[in-house]
């Protein structure tokens, strides 16, 4: 229990996917220009992972692993297709849910949301988890079943959600502030970043 | 039409500078940020990509007609996950120290947004030599940005460049001298500040080209 609730609040804000490993950067740049839509980005993409990482996680111990699926046979460098087929199948899937139950936030979403197929913080948590499984099992970085996969899941998609919607809130404040103007809208928006980042650099030493 | 013509020439210049994919059209922005703290493992990544977006490009503008509209996405996906395969397996047996830094931003290619937009974009309407061009010089006009946060960051964070010492051993702080390495320049948040910094250069000087 210890290690699923440190594995859960490392990855919401010592390794969280934007400020520690840049991951989902393109489509957290173009859709945080107002919070509503950056939340329902940040709820979609927290969704996507809750299913896709434990799924790849069966896959790589059950059939990819070396000797998983009969003695002698490694496919894991099967690995990449396989989970992209995984994840594309089930971005589909919440496109199909999230037109059926919220047709406005599937227009605000737009193009974004075909687009968590190729977010890279998706792919990048199962891949994450891949080498995490081969860890020292006394790290708190070690991931070592379904329940830990949840907790890895959740904590990734709450920081990216976190990350999203505090970027979202200071972009509204600063259309009111005087840029230079060749660094307006992306330029100062990459500076924003940096300082976030810095800020979350101080949770890098902490300890559960 | 010539392979080296004049339409062809504009292809090719076009994402080396004013449309540059990184800074101009904001794509593929998660790796450029993460495997530049040192030179070695950013010209490696501009390598790879520029590979994997030159024969994605050609072998979808060859599929271009057969594949289904709706399953596009999906059939793109296989061919980058496959090319992404078959680079990522060189690396780990020809630079093996290189694909172990790097690490997960290998497989992560598949996700780079510059391929999938290069691939939907272009090679879905084009010719198999106009889209292997445009691949070719979207791939390089990303390593150019990769290069160049790298040199900074790898210069001023560790005073070296490709692990040659460049800051002469007397100028630091333990010699005797006035120097340290910026340890700022090794963290993630500074590639950030980076890459704004080039966004706000290359602005400035293609505003004044207009």
């Amino acid at each position: 229990m210890e290690h699923f609730i440190s594995l859960f609040v490392r990855s919401i804000f010592v390794d969280n996917m934007i400020f520690a490993f840049f991951l989902g950067m393109c489509s957290y740049l173009a859709v945080s220009k107002t919070v509503k839509t950056s939340l329902g980005l940040g709820i979609a993409v927290t969704f996507v992972l809750l299913i896709t990482v434990p799924v790849d996680y069966i896959l790589q111990t059950k059939v990819l692993a070396d000797g998983a699926l009969a003695e002698g046979v490694d496919l894991t460098f099967l690995a990449f297709i396989l989970f992209i087929a995984v994840i594309a199948g089930m971005v589909q899937l919440v496109e199909m849910v999230v037109e059926r139950f919220s047709p406005s936030l599937y227009a605000a979403l737009g193009i974004f949301l075909p687009l968590i197929a190729v977010n890279c913080a998706i792919m990048g948590a199962s891949l994450f988890m891949q080498q995490r499984i081969n860890m020292d099992p006394t790290s708190t970085q070690y991931i070592g079943g379904v329940s830990d996969c949840i907790a890895y899941a959740l904590g990734s998609g709450i920081g990216w959600t976190l990350a999203i919607v505090g970027l979202a809130a200071i972009r509204e404040k600063m259309a009111y502030s005087d840029v230079p103007k060749p660094l307006q809208g992306l330029g100062i928006t990459f500076i924003t970043v940096g300082l976030m980042a810095m800020a979350f650099m101080c949770f890098s030493g902490l300890k559960i | 039409m010539s392979l080296f013509s004049k339409e062809n020439g504009e292809i090719f210049k076009g994402p080396l500078n004013l449309n540059n994919p990184v800074a101009v059209q904001v794509l593929g922005i998660c790796s450029a940020l993460a495997v530049t703290s040192q030179l070695m493992p950013a010209i490696v990544m501009g390598i790879s990509v520029t590979a994997i977006t030159a024969f994605a490009n050609v072998i979808i503008s060859l599929l271009r007609k057969t594949i289904p509209n709706r399953i596009r996405i999906i059939v793109q996906l296989v061919v980058v996950a496959a090319l992404v395969t078959i680079v990522s397996n060189i690396l780990k047996a020809y630079v093996y120290d290189v694909s172990v830094e790097l690490s997960v931003y290998v497989g992560l290619i598949i996700t780079n947004c510059i391929l999938m937009g290069r691939l939907e974009a272009f090679a879905m309407q084009n010719s198999p030599w106009p889209s292997f061009l445009d691949g070719i010089a979207n791939g390089l006009g990303y390593a150019f940005v990769l290069v160049v946060v790298g040199f900074v960051r790898e210069l001023l964070g560790f005073g070296t460049i490709l692990g040659f010492q460049i800051v002469p051993d007397c100028c630091y702080m333990e010699n005797g001298g006035l120097y340290i390495n910026n340890g700022m320049m090794t963290m993630p948040a500074m590639a950030l500040i980076l890459v704004a910094c080039f966004i706000w250069v290359h602005r400035i000087v293609n505003e004044e080209k207009k």
